[in-house]
C-alpha cells in the first residue's frame, strides 16, 4: 500500500479534505469517503457515463481518475443540484416531468452531463442533445424522453435566465 | 371499459408523474453498493482464465498473508460445508467455487474477503491456481458428438445433452408438408446477449451472532424466492433470513437467477460474523451472470399457393453454456417458446427443442422476456416474411390472410396455449397507416431503380406474459402466484405491499393507481413497498412482465375485500342496509339520495374508533392471486430502413410501435416501457452479443466490446395503440414491459432483408453489423 496523500477538493460547495491511497478513484472517494452515493459505477471503461461529475466546470467520468488528480478542484455532483432552499434544479424537474427516468440508476450522470451542455448551449437542439448525452447509457428509456427533459430544462431556464444566479461546480 | 377516475383520485388511465422520481434525481436513491454498514468488509471473486482446465492446486498463503485480508474461501472450503454446489432454478446444478475442474471463463474459484476493496482486489492477484488445459467446447452443434469433450463428470448421464423436449403433433405436421404446394423455411441464429443492467449485479450479507439473524441486501427480481432458496440450500431456518431488495438499477431478468458471489458474502459473514460486500464489476457482470437467447432455430411453414399458412415446424438447438441455469417455470425447459405459432392459425404444427452444455457462462435467463417468448416471435415474424418473398406476396398481406380472426379468441393454439384476446389486424392497421405503408412501398420501388436501399420490416407478434396458473407454473415448486397487502390507516391514507419487486418499472406509482382505481383513495396517499421479505407478503418477484398481470390483479382484488367491508361500515354509519348503497370511486351512498354518503375515509376512520358490532377492527386484506390463464399482448411494429452501400449502416428512418396491452394504469409509463424495451430491441438487432473465440475467450466482456446503443444510435421512436381487454384480468390488463424487446427484433431484420430481397438475400442473422451488410454488398456486386 502507498503512502497516503491528501487532497482536498470543494465539493457542492463545500471544502473536504482528506488523506488517499494514490490509487483511489475519484468515484469511490465521492461515494465512500464523503458518502454522496448519488454517482454510481456502471461499468469499468469509462463508456455507461453513471459516475459522471462535474469538476472544474467539465465534465468527467470519476471512475476514470485518481482522487488525487482532483486536488485543488471544485466539483459538482448529483446532490449539489438542489438549490440551497430545497429547489429543484430544472433539469431535475424535467426529468421527473417528462419521465426521463425509469430506474433511476443512470440518472445522476445522465443529469450531469445534461447540466454540463446546457451552460455551454442553452438551447441545443435534439441532436445536440442526443450527442451531449452520448457518453452516458441508458438501459431503459430509450433516451427520447431524457431528451424531452432536457429541452424542458432548457425551456425553464431561458424563462428564468434574468435572475438565474452563478452556476455551481466552478462551471464558467 | 374502466371507469376514469378524476385526475385528484388519479386512478387508471392517469399519465400521474412517478412517485419514485424524487428521491432519484437528488442522488438518493438506495442501490445496493449504497449500503453501508458498520464494520462491513469486501468480497472479490478469482475467476478462470480458462474455459476448461483441470484445477490442480488453489493455494491461498500469499493472499491470506497480505495485511487487511480476513479470508480466503475456495472450493475445497465450501465443499466441506456441502456448499461448494448449489442447484439452478432448472433442476440441474451449479458450482459454486470450482472444484476439480472449470467449465467456462470466469467461473469462480475463490473468494477472498479483505477490510476494504482495493486490498480484496490485490488478495485476489495472488491467490494462486494451476489449472491444466482440458479440450474446450464451443460450438453447441458439436455438443453431440461422439468425440465431443464430456463437460459434466458430476452428472450420471455421460454426453453433453441436457433436455429433449417437443410439443404439438410430428405426423400431423409432416404429412402437410409432404402436401404442401409451397414451403418457406430460415436457419436463423438468435445470439447469446446480456441484459447488462446498468447496476451490475451485488448484494451485502451480514450475518448477526447477536441475533442469529442473516439480512441480506441483494439486487433481486425475486426476493422471497431467493430467501427460499437461501433457506433450502444453507440450511438457515427461514424465519432467521431477511432479504431486502433495495433500489435496483435495471434487472431485464439479469438478477432472477441466484449467483455464486450472492453465497460466497453469505459464507463469509456467516464465518466472520461481519457484514461482507459483494459488488461485480461490469467485466465479471457480463462474463458470468445470466446470459440470455444462444437459441440456433429453424422454422418451416407449409402453406397454399395463395398464401394460407398450414403447417409450422420448428427445430432449435438451445446452448445453456456449462450449467443448466435457466431462470424459468421448472415444466417448461424451453421456457414458453411454444408461442412460436404466433399470431397465426394453422391445423398443424410441431416444435422440438434439444438442450445442450458449452464452455460457456450458465444460462439463460429471460431477458425482458417471458421465458424464450422472445425467440420464438423473431423466429415466426421472419419465417413469415420468408414465405412472403416465395409467394411474392406482400408481408403484410400473407399476415392478414393468416392472423387468428378477432372473433376466434380465446383462441386455443395448435401447441396447447389457450390465447386470452386479440385484435391482430387491427394493431396492423394502425401501424400500417401511421406509417404511410402504400407510400412507402412506392418510395421503395423507386430507390431500387435508382440502386438506393431502402427497406421496410413488419412484427405482427404475439406475446404471453404474467406466469402463471398453479396448475402449470411453478419454480422449484413454489407456484407462480404474485401478492398484495393493504392496510388503510385510520386517517384514511393507505400502505401496499406486493411480493414483486420493481427494477425501473415504477410499481410506486402504478400500484397506488390501481388502489386509487379500486378503492377512489388519491394515489398520492397510497404508499407502496416492495422488496423486503420481513413485510412483504411473500411473491415470485418480477420478470416476465408478470408484475400487472399477478401482482395488479391480487392489488385490485385486496382492494375489493376492503371495499366489502367498507361497505357493510358505511351501512352501519348510515343507518341502511347493504344492498341500498351504492359505490362510485371514494365514497359509498344511499341510493335515490346521493346526499347521505360516507367517503372511503371516514370509512377507514370508523374502522377504528366507531366498529359496527360484530364486525373487526380495522380495515386491511391480503390477496394471493393465482391468475386463471397467461395473459397474450401483441402488437405491429413497422420499421423502414436505409442501407449506406459504401459502409453497409443501416440507418433506421422510422419505427412505428402500435401495441395492445388492454387496459392500462399508466399511459405515460406504458409509453416510457416501449421506448426501453425498443431500444434494447435496436441493441440486439444491430450491437450487442457475447460471442467466445475456439478457446472459449468471451468476445463481448465488457462495454468496449459489448456495445450497447448511445442516444445518437437511438431513433425516435413513435408509438401508438389499441385496446383489446383481458377478459379474465380483475381490470382487463395484459403485460407490457417486454413487448417491445419481444416484438422489434423481427421487424428490424426484416426491414433490413426486405431492403436487400431483390438481390436474394432471405436472411442475415443478428446482430447485423455494418460489416455483415457490406460483406452482403460486396457479394451481391452492389457495394458502393
Amino acid at each position: 500500500m502507498a503512502k497516503k496523500q491528501s487532497v482536498s477538493v470543494k465539493v457542492n460547495g463545500r471544502d473536504r479534505e482528506a488523506a488517499v491511497e494514490p490509487r483511489l478513484l475519484l468515484v469511490h472517494f465521492i461515494r465512500e469517503d464523503l458518502q454522496l452515493t448519488g454517482t454510481h459505477i456502471g461499468c469499468d471503461t469509462s463508456h455507461c457515463g453513471a459516475c459522471t461529475v462535474v469538476l472544474n466546470g467539465k465534465t468527467v467520468k470519476s471512475c476514470t481518475m485518481f482522487a488525487v488528480q482532483a486536488d485543488g478542484g471544485e466539483i459538482l455532483t448529483v446532490e449539489g443540484l438542489m438549490s440551497k432552499e430545497g429547489q429543484l434544479h430544472p433539469l431535475q424537474e424535467g426529468f421527473k416531468s417528462e419521465h426521463g427516468l425509469q430506474c433511476g440508476f443512470c440518472t445522476p450522470g445522465m443529469l450531469m452531463s445534461s447540466y454540463a451542455l446546457l451552460h455551454n448551449n442553452p438551447k441545443p437542439s435534439e441532436e445536440e442533445i442526443r450527442w451531449g448525452i452520448s457518453g452516458n447509457l441508458c438501459r431503459c428509456t430509450g433516451y427520447q424522453n431524457i431528451v424531452g427533459a432536457v429541452q424542458y430544462a432548457a425551456d425553464k431556464m431561458a424563462e428564468a435566465k434574468t435572475a438565474e444566479p452563478e452556476m455551481a461546480g466552478g462551471v464558467k | 371499459m374502466i371507469h376514469k377516475t378524476s385526475p385528484e383520485i388519479g386512478g387508471m388511465g392517469h399519465s400521474i408523474k412517478r412517485k419514485e422520481d424524487l428521491r432519484f434525481i437528488q442522488g438518493k436513491g438506495n442501490y445496493v453498493d449504497d449500503v453501508h454498514l458498520p464494520g462491513m468488509v469486501y468480497g472479490q471473486l478469482v475467476r478462470s482464465p480458462y474455459a476448461h482446465a483441470r484445477l490442480k492446486s488453489v493455494n491461498t498463503e500469499k493472499a491470506k498473508a497480505l495485511p487487511g485480508v480476513l479470508a480466503v474461501i475456495t472450493g475445497e472450503d465450501l465443499a466441506k460445508a456441502n456448499l461448494a454446489w448449489m442447484p439452478t432454478l432448472s433442476y440441474d446444478k451449479q458450482m459454486v467455487l470450482a472444484t476439480g475442474k472449470v467449465l467456462f471463463q470466469s467461473q469462480e474459484v475463490a473468494f477472498v474477503v479483505a477490510e476494504d476493496r482495493y486490498t480484496a482486489a490485490d488478495a485476489a492477484e495472488l491467490v494462486e491456481v494451476e489449472y491444466e488445459e482440458l479440450p474446450v467446447l464451443v460450438d453447441p452443434h458439436k455438443a453431440l458428438d461422439a468425440d465431443a469433450p464430456l463437460l459434466r463428470e458430476d452428472r450420471e448421464q455421460k454426453d453433453n445433452h441436457i433436455f429433449h423436449w417437443e410439443v404439438g403433433d410430428r405426423q400431423a405436421t409432416e404429412q402437410v408438408f409432404q402436401k404442401a404446394a409451397v414451403k418457406a423455411s430460415v436457419h436463423a441464429f438468435f445470439p447469446r446477449c446480456h441484459p447488462a443492467p446498468l447496476e451490475t449485479c451485488g448484494c451485502v450479507a451480514d450475518f448477526s451472532r447477536a441475533t442469529g439473524r442473516l439480512t441480506v441486501y441483494l439486487t433481486s427480481q425475486a426476493p422471497h424466492a431467493h430467501r427460499t432458496v437461501f433457506a433450502l440450500v444453507g440450511g438457515i431456518p427461514e424465519n432467521n433470513i431477511r432479504v431486502i431488495s433495495p433500489d435496483i438499477g435495471g434487472g431485464f431478468g439479469n438478477k432472477v437467477p441466484v449467483y455464486p458471489g450472492y453465497v460466497c458474502a453469505i459464507v463469509a459473514s456467516l464465518t466472520l460474523g461481519v457484514p461482507v460486500k459483494w459488488i461485480e464489476t461490469r467485466s465479471e457482470n457480463l462474463q458470468s451472470t445470466g446470459f440470455a437467447r444462444d437459441y440456433h432455430m429453424t422454422a418451416e411453414i407449409a402453406a397454399d399457393r395463395d398464401g394460407k399458412m398450414q403447417a409450422l415446424r420448428v427445430k432449435t438447438l438451445a446452448d445453456h453454456g456449462a450449467f443448466n441455469a435457466a431462470a424459468q417455470p421448472t415444466k417448461f425447459p424451453a421456457g414458453l417458446f411454444s408461442i412460436c405459432t404466433g399470431s397465426y392459425e394453422y391445423p398443424a404444427a410441431f416444435c422440438e427443442v434439444d438442450g445442450v452444455y458449452t464452455n460457456k457462462a450458465p444460462g439463460g435467463i429471460a431477458y425482458r422476456c417471458s421465458f424464450r417468448v422472445t425467440e420464438a416471435a423473431y423466429l415466426i415474424e421472419r419465417v413469415v416474411d420468408v414465405l412472403a418473398l416465395e409467394l411474392k406476396m406482400d408481408p403484410a398481406e400473407v399476415r392478414r390472410k393468416n392472423f387468428i380472426p378477432p372473433e376466434k379468441f380465446p383462441y386455443k393454439s395448435s401447441l396447447g396455449w389457450t390465447y386470452d384476446s386479440g385484435n391482430y389486424e387491427g394493431a396492423m392497421k394502425v401501424a400500417l397507416d401511421k406509417i404511410g405503408y402504400q407510400q412507402l412501398r412506392k418510395e421503395q420501388e423507386e430507390k431500387r431503380k435508382k440502386g438506393e436501399l431502402m427497406g421496410i420490416g413488419i412484427s405482427s407478434f404475439t406475446e404471453i406474459v404474467g406466469a402463471g396458473p398453479a396448475h402449470s407454473f411453478d419454480i422449484l415448486g413454489i407456484k407462480m402466484f404474485d401478492s398484495c397487502e393493504i392496510r388503510i390507516h385510520p386517517t384514511g391514507k393507505a400502505m401496499a405491499r406486493m411480493g414483486t419487486k420493481s427494477q425501473g418499472q415504477g410499481h410506486e406509482t402504478t400500484y397506488a393507481q390501481i388502489v386509487a382505481q379500486e378503492l377512489g383513495i388519491p394515489a398520492a396517499d397510497v404508499t407502496i413497498e416492495e422488496g423486503d421479505t420481513d413485510t412483504a407478503p411473500y411473491g415470485l418477484g418480477t420478470y416476465a412482465s408478470r408484475s400487472t398481470p399477478t401482482s395488479g390483479a391480487a392489488t385490485a382484488i385486496a382492494a375489493r375485500k376492503i371495499r366489502d367491508k367498507a361497505k357493510k361500515i358505511a351501512a352501519y354509519l348510515l343507518e341502511c342496509n347493504e344492498a341500498d348503497l351504492e359505490w362510485e370511486p371514494g365514497k359509498f351512498y344511499v341510493k335515490g339520495a346521493a346526499s347521505k354518503s360516507k367517503t372511503i375515509q371516514e370509512i377507514a376512520f370508523a374502522a377504528y374508533t366507531n366498529i359496527p358490532p360484530g364486525l373487526e377492527a380495522g380495515l386491511e386484506a391480503v390477496d394471493y392471486y393465482d391468475p386463471p390463464n397467461l395473459t397474450f399482448p401483441f402488437g405491429t411494429y413497422v420499421c423502414v430502413v436505409d442501407i449506406d452501400k459504401g459502409t453497409g449502416e443501416v440507418k433506421v428512418r422510422r419505427f412505428v410501435a402500435v401495441d395492445d396491452c388492454g387496459n392500462i394504469i399508466n399511459p405515460m409509463i406504458v409509453e416510457g416501457q416501449i421506448h426501453g424495451g425498443l431500444t434494447e430491441g435496436l441493441a440486439i438487432a444491430f450491437m450487442q452479443q457475447i460471442d467466445y473465440d475456439e478457446s472459449g475467450n468471451v468476445q463481448g466482456g465488457s462495454f468496449m466490446d459489448y456495445l450497447l446503443p448511445t442516444a445518437v444510435e437511438t431513433p425516435h421512436w413513435e408509438t401508438d395503440k389499441t385496446c383489446t381487454p383481458s377478459p379474465h384480468h380483475p381490470f382487463g390488463a395484459k403485460g407490457v414491459g417486454e413487448s417491445p424487446n419481444v416484438g422489434s427484433p423481427a421487424a428490424f431484420v426484416n426491414a433490413v432483408v426486405d431492403a436487400l430481397s431483390h438481390l436474394g438475400v432471405k436472411h442475415i442473422d443478428m446482430p447485423i453489423t455494418p460489416w455483415k451488410v457490406w460483406k452482403v454488398l460486396q457479394e451481391k456486386g452492389v457495394a458502393a
